[in-house]
């Protein structure tokens, strides 16, 4: 048990990091990646929301789709799930806690179609994860997201006074960054071979 | 008539909305691995914005502009849900390679910022025109970028079963290419040509 919770742990943050090997969350990570502070402020409200959103999602699954058989509306569900709790999180957050409500507010509206807090719920239940191991996914797919924003900020800071060609400039030279990012984050493949022999 | 072949045509180079627009960019990223993938994709998504942009069209005057937004994102929820039940049921094998990202059209946002910049303000037909123009230079975009990783991770291109290059391509394959690292960078590759071919660089409007 314990150990399936660190394999998990271990694969959401670095063999199957969310964005640069399994694609979620593309659109924060090159969107919302060109200063250091935004790119931390984000990934914290992505580890919030997606640990939140992982435990709502698998109670829905589990105590009303899933016994009442209305499995195909799983989608249209979880959408309206995830967009009520982020709505619901800001309220609480602005009522509550202000400071919070300062730093996180305006990255909480663009989560919502974040396809990663999406992503996590579909993946949590299709590796017919439990509900400890669906918060655990949860938050460290959003620890994953938030190191691989925060690394990538650091990077396109100094492409930013870097000469590139006009062309490259913007996304393109973006992307091939995170490309090598990627490269980078391949070393991480074979962990698991390495800590289990 | 001139009106509906101009919202067409737009999607297609005009506001890519891969190439120019940078929208979209999980999926084209993810699934981009073998031509089919791509093309499949790119007919799942097309299939969604039309029926959307269509449905948003025609309930337009009875949506209160307060709610527009959950309101869209039900609807695309809809039809997100009936693509992916139909892929199940007759295209087994490719739902299961394009696994989550089936669902997950549902937060393309091509699709909202249609919905939202074209189809809540048009008559139905342009915005059946908008969301087929739209689906089609998605589909382009992510046949060419899937292609390519294709065929330098492959050395060789399998288009619905046959081999196009008979026994492959005399070149030791990149299989880099057909990783997740190939994606990023032949993305960017081909954004960058495309700016360097019509001498215009663009902003990012970067989301899924």
């Amino acid at each position: 048990m314990g150990l399936n919770l660190v394999a998990i742990v271990i694969s959401a943050i670095l063999v199957n990091n969310f964005v640069l090997m399994r694609f979620l969350g593309i659109c924060p990570f090159l969107g919302i990646s060109r200063r250091l502070s935004t790119a931390v402020g984000m990934g914290v409200a992505v580890i919030f929301v997606m640990t939140l959103a992982s435990a709502i999602t698998w109670v829905f699954q589990h105590t009303l789709l899933t016994p009442l058989g209305l499995d195909y509306l799983q989608t249209v569900v979880y959408i309206l799930v995830i967009a009520s709790l982020v709505q619901f999180v800001e309220m609480v957050i602005q009522k509550t806690s202000p400071a919070l409500y300062q730093a996180l507010g305006i990255y909480l509206p663009i989560i919502t179609t974040n396809c990663a807090i999406l992503g996590v719920a579909f993946i949590n239940v299709r590796e017919h994860y439990s509900f400890l191991e669906s918060v655990v996914n949860g938050f460290a797919g959003g620890v994953g997201f938030t190191l691989a924003i925060v690394l990538f900020a650091g990077v396109r800071e100094r492409l930013d006074v870097a000469e590139t060609p006009a062309a490259l400039q913007g996304v393109p030279i973006a992307l091939i960054s995170a490309g090598l990012m990627s490269v980078a984050f391949f070393g991480f493949q074979n962990l698991f071979h390495f800590l289990l022999s | 008539m001139r009106g509906l072949l101009h919202d067409f045509r737009n999607g297609i180079i005009p506001e890519n909305p891969l190439l120019r627009l940078v929208l979209g960019t999980c999926p084209a990223l993810a699934v981009s691995t073998a031509v089919m993938n791509g093309f499949w994709m790119g007919v799942a998504v097309t299939f969604v914005l039309t029926g959307s942009n269509l449905l948003i069209s025609l309930i337009r005057g009875v949506i209160p502009a307060r709610v527009r937004i959950p309101c869209f994102i039900v609807v695309i929820a809809t039809f997100a849900t009936v693509v992916d039940l139909t892929m199940n049921a007759f295209l087994p094998e490719m739902h299961r390679i394009l696994g989550i990202f089936v669902p997950l059209i549902v937060v393309n946002c091509i699709i909202l910022a249609r919905a939202e910049a074209f189809a809540s303000r048009k008559p139905a037909l342009n915005a059946v025109a908008d969301g087929l123009g739209m689906g089609l230079g998605f589909t382009l975009a992510l046949v060419a970028i899937s292609s390519i990783r294709e065929i330098l991770g492959t050395a060789n291109l399998v288009v619905a079963g046959w081999p196009v290059f008979g026994a492959g391509l005399p070149f030791n394959p990149a299989q880099v290419m057909v990783m997740p690292p190939g994606a990023f960078i032949v993305f960017g590759l081909i954004i960058a040509a495309l700016n360097l071919l019509t001498r215009r660089s663009r902003r990012p409007g970067a989301c899924c």
